[in-house]
């Protein structure tokens, strides 16, 4: 049983790193630009086909980088052609914009990949469990965990200590002032769309590894990545990793108890934060 | 302009009154009819709150699809009735609405938006996953509409397409009534104001939240009774129903057809549903044609076509 639970405790925290590493790309765009990007599952489902594609050519290891920069090249594009035109209008427009956006992108890979799941070989060297006693330890999961904490301490890096990610952080809090002192707030918003691409598409190479392939694959993960931005806080970064952790592990622990309800539980939970506080567990108040 | 607004309802309710009769010179046929009443009418109650208190829902899917399974769920394993089955429907989505909107009513914005979507999937795992009783992932299958039996007369809306039709546009006209009556009424004028200025409305001593939480409650009420009509519809209950991109293609339908105006919605709903209906009947990838519509509207037609329109005839 402890084995169990242990087991379900560990595939929760995993599932949640997803969660936030997608979550931490949404948000990242949510706080600067103001745009909910229901595209971002769609975006995620790009990297993973194409890091299918490229893995003949670069090997897994280029794969994991080259296909999140293709991604991420590809959401700077979408941001200059289509949704820069959007800011500071009704945040509905931008909602539908992307929404349409997300059919495209699903439908695109459907149509260049083909509708059946593809498989995803990781080096087999990370398939073998660590020890017998933790069966489900295998290299690749806690490969995973390992990038995720290395991705999101860099990120947390780049937004604390580098002028790029001064200028994002203070953008997010008043970019009128932003933009008076000089900096080309276009710029910005193009290259923080571009890097929450990037983290979607890293989000999911990892999850083809974990899940297979499916054109499907980022619209069954982005529902979850709201649930963590809310129950974080909005405008609240380490908010929404904590928020990503918790609802993977939730939804990891009820697995044991009560397996078909480890999708709802998570709505459940974002309800109960609501209901006592409605800013989220880190977000500002009075910010939304 | 008053004289012109009295021509152009006359006009929209002849068309309906009439659509079985003409529907099918053009190409159309009844059923696809009573889709476009259905789907209008759902359209219409979300623009309620979105259109007329200006506040952005985007999880009304999980109150249709609570009417859809509401009634299926009844005429399957409670009563064989149609008429009870949509007052299970519209009673379990109104509910559900007023709990959840109570949690979020103090919510605005991209939040207000955000956390529509996500409680909306809450119904939707359900469905999916319960799968005893709800079919799961395949739908609830099993049952069928049954004739209305009002005790004077009787309602063949299941052999006839045709009573089906008007069965629907009887619910419609009834919403859409109550709706622009409450439109009309100082309530109504009351969500304007909120729409316009909400820090005004609030200085005016208007308790906004209560306003916002009924009108939210009235939409969902009606999109509820939308999600009934559309299980009596299709004899069936399908879990993406309830899914967020069911939502989606609402709030689209009262944008195309025009969100400040009464009637855009149901043009909105039309054209969504024809053109839904031939492109995916001319090709599989009819996704990425809806998605581009998506993308048309929000770059080049962001009010609508009964919006477009006005703008022309204003100058």
């Amino acid at each position: 049983m402890t084995q169990l639970i242990l087991f379900n405790v560990f595939n929760g925290l995993i599932i949640g790193a997803f969660y936030a590493l997608m979550a931490l790309g949404l948000s990242l765009i949510l706080n600067l630009s103001g745009v909910i990007n229901f595209a971002h599952g769609g975006f995620l489902g790009i990297g993973a086909y194409l890091a299918f594609t490229l893995m003949p050519f670069v090997g897994f290891w280029g794969a994991l980088i080259l296909a999140p920069l293709a991604t991420a090249l590809l959401g700077i594009v979408v941001e200059r052609v289509l949704i820069n035109r959007l800011y500071g209008r009704d945040p509905l427009y931008s909602l539908l914009l992307t929404f349409g956006l997300a059919y495209i992108l699903e439908d695109g890979t459907r149509y260049i990949w083909g509708p059946s799941t593809l498989p995803f070989s990781v080096p087999s060297w990370m398939l073998s469990p660590l020890s017998n006693e933790f069966f489900f330890l295998t290299g690749y999961r806690l490969f995973m965990v390992v990038l995720v904490i290395v991705v999101v301490a860099a990120l947390f890096v780049l937004l604390g200590y580098t002028r790029l990610g001064m200028r994002i952080r203070a953008g997010t809090l008043d970019l009128e002032t932003v933009s008076v002192l000089g900096v080309n707030v276009r710029i910005l918003r193009n290259l923080n769309f571009g890097l929450g691409i990037f983290l979607a598409g890293l989000a999911g190479v990892l999850a083809a590894g974990m899940l297979g392939l499916q054109p499907t694959i980022g619209s069954t993960l982005i529902m979850p990545s709201f649930v963590a931005i809310i129950i974080g806080g909005l405008g609240s970064l380490p908010g929404t990793l904590i928020g990503g952790l918790l609802i993977g592990v939730a939804s990891g622990v009820t697995t044991v108890f009560w397996p078909s309800a480890s999708e709802a539980v998570i709505y459940v939970l974002m309800g109960l934060v609501l209901l006592v506080r409605p800013r989220g567990l880190l977000g500002e108040e009075g910010r939304f | 302009m008053r004289l012109d607004r009295r021509a152009a309802d006359a006009v929209v309710w002849l068309l309906l009154l009439t659509m079985p009769f003409w529907l099918t010179w053009i190409g159309g046929y009844t059923a696809l009819g009573t889709r476009v009443v259905v789907l209008a009418l759902a359209a219409m109650s979300l623009n309620f709150l979105l259109g007329f208190t200006g506040v952005l829902s985007f999880g009304h899917a999980a109150y249709f699809g609570l009417g859809v399974y509401g009634l299926g769920l009844t005429i399957k394993y409670l009563v064989p009735s149609s008429l009870a089955g949509m007052a299970v429907g519209v009673i379990v989505g109104t509910l559900a609405a007023m709990i959840i909107g109570a949690l979020i009513v103090r919510l605005r914005g991209i939040y207000f938006a955000m956390v529509t979507i996500a409680f909306g999937q809450v119904f939707y795992f359900i469905a999916y996953r319960w799968n005893g009783v709800t079919g799961g992932d395949d739908g609830l299958s099993g049952w069928r509409r049954l004739p209305v039996d009002l005790g004077f007369a009787r309602i063949d809306i299941l052999n006839s397409d045709y009573a089906l039709y008007y069965w629907s546009l009887f619910w419609f006209a009834i919403a859409v009534l109550i709706m622009a009556a409450l439109l009309r009424s100082p309530f109504g004028r009351t969500l304007l104001a909120i729409r316009e200025n909400e820090r005004r409305a609030r200085f005016l001593g208007i308790p906004i939240d209560r306003h916002i939480w009924i009108s939210w409650t009235i939409s969902c009420l009606f999109v509820s009774l939308a999600g009934t009509l559309y299980a009596l519809l299709n004899n069936f209950a399908d879990p993406h129903d309830l899914r967020w991109d069911q939502s989606g293609d609402f709030v689209i339908m009262a944008v195309l057809g025009g969100m400040r105006n009464f009637w855009g919605p149901l043009i909105g709903a039309a054209i969504y549903v024809v053109l839904q209906d031939y492109i995916s009947s001319q090709t599989e990838n009819w996704m990425s044609f809806i998605g581009l519509l998506f993308v048309l509207v929000v770059m080049f037609f962001p009010r609508g076509l009964l919006g477009v329109l006005r703008r022309r005839a204003a100058p």
